[in-house]
C-alpha cells in the first residue's frame, strides 16, 4: 500500500516534468486552431509552423554558430583548465600558491561586475559582432581548473616521475599520460561547459546584433519578443522544440554524464 | 611534501614549463577578470554612453541609486522570487529525493525525467510556460476549470506574476537539487538509522533528528546556489512580461541590461552591477553563516 503511494507520487512528478515538453512539441506540430487544448493528439498533424519559422529567422544557421561556439569554448575550457590544473597538482613553481588563491578569488566574483566593462572592452577591441567576442571571455574557468586540480591530485606522482627520468617534458606527460588518464573530469568539465554555453543567451544579445552571427537561443529569444512570430503559438512552439531537441537528444544518449556532472557542481558551494 | 620530484628535477626546468601551463591563463585573468574589475572601479565614477568621453561625476553614481525607486524595487522583486524559490526548491527537492532513495523501481528513469528541464535551453522553457501561464487558453488555467477553480491571473497580475515565475523556475532547477540531497542522503552512514531504530525512534523523529541535520551540507550548497541564480535572472522576465506588469518581474540583472542597452548608460549600469555584486556576497556571506550555526543533534 506504502508502495503503492510511493509511485503515484512518483509518476505524478514524472507527468509534472515531462508532460509541458510533449505538450510543446505536439502543439509545434498542431494546426494553430488545435494548440491549446490539452490533449496531445491531432488528426490533423502538420509541419507549417516549423516552415514559418524556418523562413522568418535563420535559424539553421543559428544552429551552426551555435556549434561553433559551444565547441570551441568546451575544447578551450578542457585544454586550458587542465594545463593550469597540471601545473597547481603537480608542479612546484613560485607563485603557484598565490595563482591557485586568485583562482579561487575569481569563482568569488558575481559576474554582475564584471559584464559591464567586459562589454566595453569587446565595444573598444572592435570584436562585437564577431565569434571572438561570443568565444573569448568563456575561453577559461576558474571551476574547471580547480575540478582538474583536485583529480589531477590523486595521481602517484611515481608516475609522473618515471615518465620524467624517461626524459619526457611536462606538457607530454599532460597530454600523453595524465589525460588519457582522466576521463571522467574531462566529461564533466566538457559536458558543463557545453551546456552552460549552448544555453547562454544574455552575452551573446549583448555584443551580437548581426543576424548572421546569432546564436540558437539568441536568434529564438529575438523572434518571441520581436514580433517575428506574429502571436502564432505553433510558431513559437516550433522555435522552442527546435531550440531544445539538440540538447534533448545528447540528453537522451549521455544523461547519467549530465546528472554526474552536475552533482560535482555541489562541491562548488 | 615530494622531495624526490624536485631531486630529479632541476627547479628551472620545473619553473619554465609551469610557466607555459599557466600564461594563457594569467593573460586571460588580467584580461577578462582583473581589468574588467578594474574598469568597473573607474566606471562607476563616471557617466559614460560608450560614444562621447567619460565624464567624472564623483559619487553621484551611487547618490542616484539609493534614490532610484528602480533599483529598490528590482532588489524587492528578486527577494520575493528567492523567499518564494528557495523553500520551494528545498521542499520539493527533497520530497522527491526521499522518494527516490528508498527501495522502488525504475528509479533511474524517473531521476533522468525530473532532470530533464535542466538541461533545456532556458529560452525554450519560457516560451513554453508562457503558453502554460497564458490567462485565457493557458493549460494551467484549462485544467483549474476542468477541476471547477476560477483561472489564476498568473502573468498579468503584479501580485502573481514574480510568484509564477520562481514556480517556473523551480520546475526548470529542481532537478539539480534533487540530485544533490540524493548524494546528501547517500553520505548519511547506515548505522544511525540502525541505532536510532533500535532505540525505538520513529520514521518522522529519525527524519528530524537523522536525516535533516546530517543533509545540512547539502541545504547549505542549495540554499548559496539558488542565491546566485535567483541574483542572475534575467531570460525569464525578459521573454515572459519584460519586466511587467508594473515593474513587479524587474529583475537586477534585466535592469542593469535595460540601464546599459536601452538608455546607453554604461557608468550606472556598471555602479549598479557593482552594489549588486556586494548585495550577493553578503547575502552568500549571512547565509552560510546563518544555517551553518542551526544545531545538529
Amino acid at each position: 500500500m506504502k508502495t503503492t503511494l510511493k509511485y503515484a507520487l512518483l509518476l505524478v512528478g514524472a507527468a509534472i516534468f515531462a508532460y509541458p515538453f510533449l505538450w510543446m512539441m505536439a502543439g509545434s506540430l498542431r494546426p494553430e486552431t488545435e494548440i491549446t487544448r490539452l490533449s496531445l493528439w491531432s488528426k490533423d498533424f502538420t509541419i507549417h509552423s516549423y516552415e514559418t519559422v524556418l523562413t522568418k529567422v535563420p535559424i539553421g544557421r543559428a544552429f551552426l554558430n551555435s556549434i561553433v561556439v559551444s565547441l570551441s569554448v568546451t575544447a578551450s575550457v578542457v585544454l586550458f583548465g587542465s594545463m593550469v590544473g597540471y601545473a597547481l597538482a603537480k608542479l612546484r613553481f613560485a607563485g603557484s600558491r598565490a595563482l591557485y588563491l586568485l583562482i579561487l578569488f575569481t569563482m568569488m566574483i558575481p559576474f554582475q561586475i564584471v559584464l559591464i566593462p567586459q562589454y566595453i572592452l569587446m565595444v573598444k577591441l572592435g570584436l562585437t559582432d564577431t565569434y571572438v567576442a561570443l568565444i573569448a571571455p568563456t575561453m577559461m574557468s576558474a571551476f574547471s581548473i580547480v575540478l582538474f586540480r583536485q583529480f589531477f591530485m590523486a595521481v602517484p606522482q611515481a608516475l609522473i616521475d618515471s615518465a620524467r627520468v624517461d626524459g619526457c617534458g611536462e606538457f607530454t606527460i599532460l597530454f600523453r599520460l595524465i589525460w588519457p588518464l582522466s576521463r571522467p573530469v574531462m566529461v564533466t568539465v566538457a559536458v558543463l561547459t557545453f551546456m552552460t554555453s549552448w544555453n547562454e543567451v544574455l552575452w551573446p544579445l549583448m555584443v551580437v546584433r548581426d543576424r548572421a552571427l546569432m546564436t540558437m537561443p539568441q536568434i529564438v529569444t529575438l523572434f518571441s519578443i520581436g514580433g517575428e512570430a506574429e502571436s502564432q503559438l505553433g510558431s513559437l512552439l516550433a522555435a522552442a522544440t527546435l531550440l531544445s531537441m539538440p540538447v534533448i537528444i545528447a540528453y537522451s544518449f549521455f544523461q547519467r554524464f549530465f546528472i554526474e556532472s552536475m552533482a560535482t557542481t555541489g562541491i562548488k558551494g | 611534501m615530494n622531495r624526490r620530484a624536485s631531486g630529479i628535477q632541476p627547479k628551472r626546468r620545473g619553473d619554465r614549463s609551469a610557466f607555459w601551463l599557466v600564461a594563457p591563463y594569467v593573460l586571460f585573468f588580467c584580461t577578462f577578470v582583473a581589468y574588467p574589475l578594474a574598469f568597473s572601479l573607474l566606471l562607476v565614477f563616471h557617466r559614460w554612453n560608450i560614444v562621447t568621453p567619460m565624464e567624472w561625476i564623483g559619487l553621484k553614481n551611487f547618490t542616484r541609486l539609493i534614490g532610484d525607486p528602480l533599483f529598490f524595487t528590482s532588489l524587492f522583486n528578486t527577494l520575493v522570487f528567492l523567499g518564494i524559490h528557495i523553500p520551494l526548491q528545498i521542499v520539493v527537492a527533497l520530497g522527491f529525493s526521499l522518494l527516490l532513495n528508498s527501495r522502488i523501481r525504475g528509479r533511474g528513469f524517473f531521476r533522468a525525467l525530473y532532470f530533464l528541464p535542466v538541461v533545456v535551453s532556458g529560452v525554450a522553457v519560457t516560451i513554453l510556460w508562457q503558453q502554460l501561464y497564458s490567462y485565457d487558453y493557458g493549460v494551467l488555467n484549462s485544467l483549474l476549470r476542468l477541476v471547477g477553480l476560477p483561472p489564476v491571473p498568473w502573468l498579468i497580475d503584479s501580485g502573481v506574476a514574480m510568484p509564477s515565475i520562481a514556480i517556473m523556475a523551480t520546475w526548470k532547477n529542481v532537478g539539480i537539487y534533487i540530485v544533490l540531497f540524493l548524494v546528501g542522503l547517500q553520505n548519511i552512514p547506515h548505522e544511525l538509522y540502525e541505532a536510532a531504530s533500535i532505540d525505538g525512534a520513529k520514521p518522522y523523529r529519525q527524519f528530524l533528528h537523522i536525516t535533516f541535520p546530517m543533509l545540512n551540507p547539502t541545504i547549505i550548497v542549495i540554499v548559496v546556489l539558488s542565491t546566485i541564480g535567483g541574483f542572475s535572472l534575467f531570460i525569464e522576465p525578459y521573454v515572459l512580461t519584460g519586466g511587467g506588469p508594473m515593474q513587479s518581474t524587474l529583475s537586477g540583472m534585466l535592469y542593469i541590461y535595460n540601464q546599459a542597452f536601452y538608455f546607453g548608460h554604461m557608468g550606472y549600469a556598471a555602479t549598479l552591477g557593482f552594489v549588486y555584486a556586494l548585495v550577493i556576497l553578503t547575502i552568500v556571506l549571512v547565509q552560510r553563516k546563518v544555517i551553518e550555526r542551526e544545531p545538529v543533534t
